[in-house]
């Protein structure tokens, strides 16, 4: 991460401006202690840097044992969203310096998901409710030889929604999916939207049966966490609306 | 580890994974749902119309004793008119304070025996008030006649 930084920027008098920042982790091991507990790491970083390189600088260079997941560390993956400073980000979309380094910066685990070790959650209950709304295409008939043809305005209808990464920010984010972690979360109502109102999928009254559930949209309380949450701006909240918008036309 | 770790230790702990109960399907909080927007919409209308009617017009506030009271009973439109407010009022709140109990109740055990005190007060509120507003008397038998409703002639 550094390494490249200063291989760009050659002694061009040394402009981005390093510091020393703290990160207060939430540290987890199951094999230790059933007791979550706060660790403070102290290392120094540059203007540039994002939280993932710190995190990254702390596994590397000082406690080789803190865990978490990336894998493109690029904000499309979706791996590595936590719950920075009390709020859902992606680690590596994070700069230090818009998270107020001056103070120690809080990283936790995403809230409502079991804890496996430190920052890494079971998604298992996230993706089954992305499971059960049939993330894929649904038609009838024999299959087209040629494309399946759709016009730009059809495709601008659920352009938003196609974004999502699956990070579970938005979930986690949820004070519904704390509770019991019963209710389906944004994320799979945001892609059961994605293929509700896609022109050329026939499966929009299967999902919005899945989604009238007693634990499905109703129980949306419109508190947009889960649009603040969102590292892609999917309109979360207004997805969620149109879906409960659709079963309500659908019913009467 | 000196600084601040009382006031952000207050944290879950990591939590035992879960499954989902079975799938409940069924209109009934569609339903609810549109019936929260409905009856609020009508309730403003019902709830501004009572205190127009008992605080604003004529004496306003100071009309308000038993006999205000009894005559407005004695038509059918205000026995209509409290009726619905108080059936109305008493079905969304009560579902609100179901929704509220749902979102913050973790244990089924808790839910369960808020919602039946939830329910219970429901119905002493409704059937209370509904037996007041149609087997209400408003000429009671030897009251002094300056307390009651002007056409009490007893």
């Amino acid at each position: 991460m550094t390494a490249t930084l200063e291989a760009d920027a050659p002694s061009a008098a040394g402009e981005i401006p390093s510091f020393t920042v703290t990160l207060r982790v939430r540290r987890f091991n199951p094999e230790v202690s059933d007791e979550a507990t706060w660790q403070d790491f102290t290392v120094e970083a540059h203007g540039t840097d994002r939280i993932l390189d710190a995190l990254h600088k702390i596994k590397w260079d000082d406690d080789g044992s803190l865990t978490f997941r990336r894998s493109c560390a690029h904000g499309v993956c979706g791996s590595d969203a936590m719950r920075i400073n009390g709020r859902n980000r992606l680690a590596c979309k994070t700069l230090l310096k818009d998270v107020n380094p001056d103070k120690p910066i809080t990283v936790e685990p995403i809230k409502g998901l079991p804890v496996v070790k430190d920052l890494v959650v079971d998604m298992e209950p996230f993706f089954a409710s992305y499971r059960e709304m049939m993330p894929f295409l649904i038609t009838s008939g024999n299959e087209p030889s040629r494309e399946r043809y759709q016009s730009p305005e059809d495709r601008a209808r659920f352009d938003d929604t196609t974004k999502c990464i699956l990070c579970a920010a938005c979930t986690s984010s949820c004070p519904v999916f704390w509770t019991d972690g019963q209710y389906f979360g944004p994320a799979a109502i945001v892609n059961a939207h994605r293929f509700i109102f896609d022109s050329r999928d026939e499966g929009g009254s299967q999902r919005l049966e899945i989604l009238n559930d007693k634990e499905g949209v109703w129980r949306c309380r419109t508190t947009f966490n889960c649009t603040e949450a969102c590292p892609r701006g999917i309109e979360v909240t207004k997805a969620i609306q149109e879906v409960k918008r659709a079963m309500i036309t659908r019913a009467f | 580890m000196t600084h601040g770790t009382a006031a952000v230790a207050k944290v879950d702990s990591p939590r035992s994974p879960y499954v989902r109960r079975k799938t409940t399907r069924g209109n009934y909080e569609l339903y609810s749902w549109v019936f929260m927007r409905a009856s609020g919409v009508v309730l403003l209308v019902l709830i501004f119309g009572h205190l127009f009617v008992n605080l604003l017009v004529g004496d306003g506030v100071h009309a308000i004793d038993f006999g205000f009271v009894a005559g407005k009973w004695a038509s059918p439109l205000w026995q209509v008119w409290d009726l619905l407010m108080l059936w109305l009022a008493m079905i969304h709140g009560t579902n609100g304070v179901r929704t509220i109990i749902n979102d913050y109740a973790t244990k089924d055990a808790t839910r369960g025996i808020l919602k039946g005190l939830l329910y219970l007060a429901f119905a002493v509120v409704v059937v209370l008030g509904t037996l007041v507003i149609f087997t209400f008397d408003p000429c009671p038998p030897g009251a002094p006649a300056e307390l009651l409703a002007s056409f009490c002639t007893a």
